[in-house]
C-alpha cells in the first residue's frame, strides 16, 4: 500500500516534470535572460550546491572561486568569483548564463550547460545530451540565488 | 634559500592570492640541465602567433618539485625509459636481422632532427614516429610500433634528446603551409560537449588555475614527456587525445592527418624555445 503510494507519487512527479520541461532548442532568451523556469518545479538549492561542485556535472569550481564551498580544495580562477552573485544578477539572468553563457558573454570559455545543437565532434556517450538536466539547471540557479 | 623565501613573500603580497610558481613570475628565460645544457624556456613569440607576445615552456608552470626533477638526469624519471630505448635501439629485430644501431652507429647524427619535426616531404607530413616505423618496416622487415607504445616513446625520447637545448625550428612555409593552416584551424576550433578550443585554455588562460592545474601554453617542445600522473613517457598526440576527451570531444585518431597537422602547428608555436625532451610534467 505504502509502496504503491510512493510509486504513484513518483510517477506523477515525473509525468508532471516531463510535461512542463522545456527542450534545449525551445528555451526563450530575452537580452541573455531566461524568465521562465525550464521545468515549472522550484529548484532545490541543496541539490544545486551538490551539482555545482560535482566534477561530472557542473564542475563550476574548475573555473570559479566560491567561498560557500571553502571546504573544497582548489578553486579555479578562469572566471570571476561567484561570491554575492545573487546581488549582481536576477534569477532570470542567472538561468540564461547557465543555459548558454554565450548569449551573455560573447565567445566565453564557459560551457553552455543546457544546449545540444551547434556542437562539434561530441563524444558518443554525450551526443544529444545536455551537460545538466533541466531540473539540475533549476537547482543550480536556486543555489546561486542563495549566494548573497 | 633566503632569496627564494623573500621572493615568495613579495609575490604573495603583490598578487594578493596564490602566486604563479616563482619562475613564471620572475622573468626566468633560461634554465640549465645537468648544470651544462642551457634551455630557453621563455622567448619572444614568432610573428605568426597572433595571440601571444611571449612563448613559455610548460616547465615554467609546474610546481617547484616537478621543475626540479627535470634539472638533473639522475632525478628525471624519463631516463628509466631512455635506457629501455637504448636496449631497443641495439636489439636485432625483423627479417633483415638488423638492429637500429647496425645502421645508425652514432646517435649524435640525430642532433637537430627533433627540432625540425614534423616536416613535410613529397606532400606528406612526417613525424618522428613515421620515421622510426619507416625504418622498422622498410629497412628491418619488422612490425611497426604503435605510436603510443612504450617502445615508441622510449626510442623517440632517446633520439629526441640528441637535440636537447637546440631551438625548435619547424618549417611553416613552402610545402608545409597548407598543413600548418589546417593545424591552425583545428587549434582555434571549438570541440566537444564543453565546446572549447585549444586556444580557449592554452592561449587565453595560460597562467590561470583550472581547478588544481595551472594552465600552460600547451607547448610541445618537451615531448615525449614523463608525467607523474601516469608514471610513463607520453606521446604528444596522446596528450592531444587526452585534452579532447576532457572537453568531451571525440578525439582524432593518433597518427591521423588532423593530429599531424595540429602537431606541426603546435610545434611552430614553440619555434625559438629549446627542445626539452624528455621533460617532466604532472
Ligand atoms: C571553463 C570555465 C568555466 C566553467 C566550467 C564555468 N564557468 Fe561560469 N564563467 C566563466 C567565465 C570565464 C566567466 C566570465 C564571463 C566571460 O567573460 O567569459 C563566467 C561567468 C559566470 C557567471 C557570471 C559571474 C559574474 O559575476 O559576472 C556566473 C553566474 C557563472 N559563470 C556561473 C557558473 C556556474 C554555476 C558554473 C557551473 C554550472 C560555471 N559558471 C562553470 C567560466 C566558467
Ligand atoms: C638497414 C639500415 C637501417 C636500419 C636497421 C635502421 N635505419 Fe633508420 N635510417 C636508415 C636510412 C638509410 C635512413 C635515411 C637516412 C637519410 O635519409 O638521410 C634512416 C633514417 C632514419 C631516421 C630519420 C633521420 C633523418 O634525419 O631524417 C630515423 C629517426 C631513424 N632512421 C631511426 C631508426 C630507428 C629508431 C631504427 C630502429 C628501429 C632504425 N632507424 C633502423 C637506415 C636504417
Ligand atoms: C579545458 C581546458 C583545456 C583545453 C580546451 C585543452 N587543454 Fe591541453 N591541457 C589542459 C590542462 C589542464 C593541461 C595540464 C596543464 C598544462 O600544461 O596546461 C593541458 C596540457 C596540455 C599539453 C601538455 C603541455 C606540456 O607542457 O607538456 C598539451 C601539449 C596540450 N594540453 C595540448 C592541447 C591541445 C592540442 C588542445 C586542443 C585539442 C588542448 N590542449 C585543449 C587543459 C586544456
Amino acid at each position: 500500500m505504502r509502496n504503491t503510494a510512493i510509486t504513484l507519487a513518483a510517477f506523477l512527479l515525473a509525468a508532471g516534470a516531463a510535461h512542463a520541461q522545456t527542450m534545449p532548442s525551445d528555451v526563450v532568451f530575452e537580452d541573455g535572460a531566461v524568465a521562465q523556469s525550464l521545468t515549472g518545479v522550484p529548484g532545490d538549492p541543496a541539490n544545486g550546491r551538490a551539482v555545482f561542485k560535482n566534477r561530472k556535472k557542473g564542475n563550476c569550481l574548475a573555473c570559479h572561486v566560491n567561498s560557500d564551498l571553502a571546504d573544497e580544495q582548489f578553486h579555479g580562477e578562469i572566471g570571476p568569483p561567484l561570491d554575492g552573485v545573487a546581488e549582481r544578477y536576477t534569477e532570470a539572468e542567472l538561468r540564461g548564463i547557465i543555459v548558454n553563457a554565450k548569449m551573455v558573454f560573447e565567445d566565453t570559455i564557459m560551457p553552455a550547460f543546457y544546449r545540444v545543437d551547434g556542437l562539434n565532434r561530441v563524444l558518443k556517450k554525450f551526443q544529444g545530451k545536455t551537460i545538466l538536466t533541466a531540473q539540475e539547471v533549476e537547482d543550480v540557479v536556486a543555489y546561486l540565488m542563495t549566494l548573497k | 634559500m633566503i632569496r627564494k623565501a623573500l621572493h615568495a613573500a613579495v609575490s604573495l603580497v603583490l598578487s594578493g592570492a596564490l602566486a604563479l610558481p616563482l619562475t613564471a613570475e620572475e622573468h626566468i628565460s633560461e634554465i640549465l640541465i645537468n648544470e651544462e645544457i642551457p634551455i630557453t624556456v621563455r622567448t619572444e613569440a614568432p610573428p605568426y602567433v597572433e595571440g601571444l607576445d611571449e612563448i613559455m615552456s610548460g616547465w615554467l608552470f609546474r610546481s617547484e618539485e616537478t621543475q626540479a626533477l627535470q634539472l638533473d638526469d639522475f632525478d628525471n624519471p624519463s631516463f628509466v625509459f631512455v635506457d629501455q630505448g637504448m636496449d631497443l635501439f641495439n636489439k636485432v629485430e625483423g627479417t633483415a636481422g638488423k638492429s637500429c644501431a647496425a645502421c645508425h652507429q652514432d646517435l649524435g647524427e640525430f642532433a637537430g632532427l627533433r627540432a625540425s619535426l614534423p616536416r613535410v616531404e613529397d606532400g606528406k607530413i612526417v613525424t618522428m614516429e613515421d620515421l622510426i616505423n619507416e625504418c622498422r618496416v622498410e629497412r628491418m622487415g619488422a612490425e611497426p610500433w604503435k605510436w603510443t607504445s612504450t617502445q615508441m616513446t622510449s626510442v623517440n625520447a632517446l633520439i629526441s634528446m640528441q637535440s636537447r637545448g637546440m631551438p625548435v625550428n619547424v618549417k611553416v612555409d613552402g610545402e608545409a603551409r597548407p598543413f600548418w593552416e589546417k593545424g591552425k584551424e583545428l587549434y582555434y576550433t571549438r570541440f566537444g560537449q564543453l565546446d572549447l578550443a585549444c586556444a580557449n585554455c592554452h592561449e587565453n588562460n595560460y597562467g590561470n588555475m583550472i581547478r588544481a592545474d595551472r594552465l600552460s601554453q600547451g607547448q610541445i617542445n618537451g615531448f615525449p614527456t614523463y608525467r607523474l600522473k601516469n608514471a610513463k613517457l607520453n606521446a604528444v598526440q596522446a596528450r592531444f587525445k587526452g585534452c579532447m576527451k576532457n572537453i568531451r570531444a571525440e578525439p582524432f585518431k593518433v597518427g591521423s592527418e588532423e593530429f599531424k597537422a595540429l602537431e606541426l602547428y603546435l610545434a611552430s608555436r614553440g619555434n625559438g624555445l629549446s627542445v626539452e625532451a624528455p621533460s617532466v610534467r604532472n
